[in-house]
């Protein structure tokens, strides 16, 4: 009998699965995901260890000080990109925006960040990822927002941070929200898990899963504002799986070494020795900006819910 | 008991660490070369293969690898890990470790949207099919006269290969609940103490 129910099961093959969409993610562990904005760039980036690019116009930093509304960036550009590099290519919709995510799922981007860094589509929504075949990754601030995306289907999730920047300091504040609440819920009695659901406006089911397991069901990185090698091993010592950097890497004064030296701290994030020898001559980090004196409506992690 | 070593410098070394104690096997990460010697085997796990090959060049894992693997070491590559220990890549980038006698192609199955699960078998794996993730995965497209195939997918592409000591697979057995693939690779090792 069980012969039977295995052969009827045998040739089927499924794309597109929760397991192959989360599955890419588990593959970037480790690594670094960092911004470009030319093929120039992407190969760079990939010579430097980078697990993934991020396809994009203008770094955060550029969107920072140009202001005006920020889009999708030109397919011309995401190609040549994805035509630069073996590893996978990773390009921003608006939040809310679905359109775009079409568009970028039709070009073949391996996936979406679904970011604040662009001006959002839709105030009240965000996009509903279970109807796409390409994975998407989404920004949060505190557990309940990271629970809201991957109940929408996201299959990563990454920490806002204020993204072009420079400043780890909200990166740091997102993370430890996300792990504290994490670490809370898998201690709470089992009764408190619905009114924490309620309190959190997150899924039940994923509340009661963390509850059971001690950790996010997706893989989660850190992004916003990471300039340094040390930037990058402190949320990778935190708890972190992964960082995401935007305008850190050539935005410094030698994108080069910095992208090396970032990739070997993540790596080697325990090892104190080895990341005083990768921050050594690396020049100028990024200039930085500090987020207290910043006006909330300049701050992109307020932009979704 | 075997120790069975996870190099742990990029990728999903975590997934393969709990698929072993899941049936009983001590695993150990692996993030330098000396920590070979305390290990019977090694597990080159998914990831992203460009970055792998360069912390492996970069924390000197080359030579080390190459030598034990000669000298019937048993290692067990997966998607990045397959890439890794192949003899040579059809887009020439990055320069693999040359262990096992077999031609890769990465991306074989195109991009994202295109990685795939699916029923396997595997010669040698008893209870029936075998449920594989694909992802970004690379195929077999040649193998040296010693190589073993032991798995293919309908469409007729090898993605699993054994040489003697070393076995490597283009899916992902670490990300589902069955660990078959790691008691495979278990008793190899048993098989060469």
């Amino acid at each position: 009998m069980a012969t039977d129910t295995k052969s009827e099961k045998q040739n089927s093959t499924e794309t597109a699965t929760w397991r192959v969409k989360s599955g890419l993610a588990q593959m970037l562990k480790g690594g670094v995901i960092m911004d470009v904005v030319t093929p120039d760039q992407a190969k760079i980036a990939e010579d430097a260890g980078a697990c993934a690019v991020m396809a994009l116009e203008r770094v955060p930093s550029d969107i920072r000080s140009d202001g005006g509304v920020a889009r999708m960036s030109d397919p011309t550009m995401i190609r040549g990109i994805i035509e630069a590099v073996t590893i996978p290519v990773m390009a921003k919709a608006r939040i809310g925006h679905f359109v775009e995510a079409q568009t970028l799922q039709a070009l073949g981007v391996d996936y979406i960040d679904e970011s604040e860094v662009l001006t959002p589509a839709d105030e009240n929504n965000h996009i509903n990822k279970h109807d796409f075949k390409v994975p998407f990754v989404c920004g949060c601030r505190n557990l309940g927002e990271a629970l809201r995306r991957i109940g929408e289907g996201a299959a990563m999730i990454r920490t806002k941070g204020e993204a072009g920047t420079g400043n780890v300091v909200e990166a740091v504040r997102h993370a430890r929200s996300v792990l504290g609440e994490i670490t809370r819920i898998q201690h709470m009695d089992s009764a408190e898990l619905m009114a924490t659901a309620r309190d959190l406006k997150a899924p039940y089911e994923l509340v009661a899963e963390i509850h059971k397991t001690g950790k996010l069901p997706v893989v989660n990185f850190a992004a916003g504002g990471i300039a340094t090698p040390s930037d990058a091993a402190l949320m990778m010592q935190l708890g972190v799986e992964g960082v995401f950097v935007g305008s850190g890497i050539f935005k410094s004064n030698k994108p080069q070494l910095m992208a090396n030296a970032i990739v070997k701290a993540t790596t080697h994030y325990e090892d104190p020795d080895i990341i005083a020898e990768v921050s050594t001559g690396l020049g100028d980090a990024m200039p930085g900006l500090d987020v207290r004196t910043m006006p909330e409506e300049e701050q992109l992690a307020t932009r979704g819910w | 008991m075997v120790r069975v070593g996870v190099l742990a410098v990029q990728g999903d070394f975590t997934e393969h660490s709990h698929a072993l104690e899941r049936v009983g096997i001590e695993a150990v990460e692996i993030r330098l070369p000396e920590q070979l010697s305390d290990v019977d085997g090694l597990i080159i796990p998914g990831g992203e293969s460009t970055t792998i090959v360069q912390l492996i060049d970069i924390y000197k894992f080359r030579d080390s690898l190459k030598v034990k693997a000669d000298d019937g070491f048993p290692i067990w590559g997966t998607c990045a890990g397959m890439i890794v220990m192949a003899s040579e890549l059809i887009d020439k980038r990055p320069e693999p470790l040359k262990l096992m006698d077999i031609i890769v192609n990465r991306n074989a199955f195109g991009r994202q949207v295109d990685s795939f699960e699916a029923d396997i078998k595997v010669d040698g794996m008893a209870d029936g099919p075998f449920r594989a993730v694909f992802i970004r995965a690379p195929i077999v497209v040649k193998v040296g006269v010693n190589v073993e195939i032991i798995s293919k997918i309908d469409n007729g592409n090898v993605v699993a290969v054994r040489q003697g000591n070393l076995l490597a697979t283009a899916f992902h057995p670490e990300l589902t609940d069955d660990s078959r693939m790691h008691l495979l690779f278990a008793k190899m090792i048993e098989d060469s103490t």
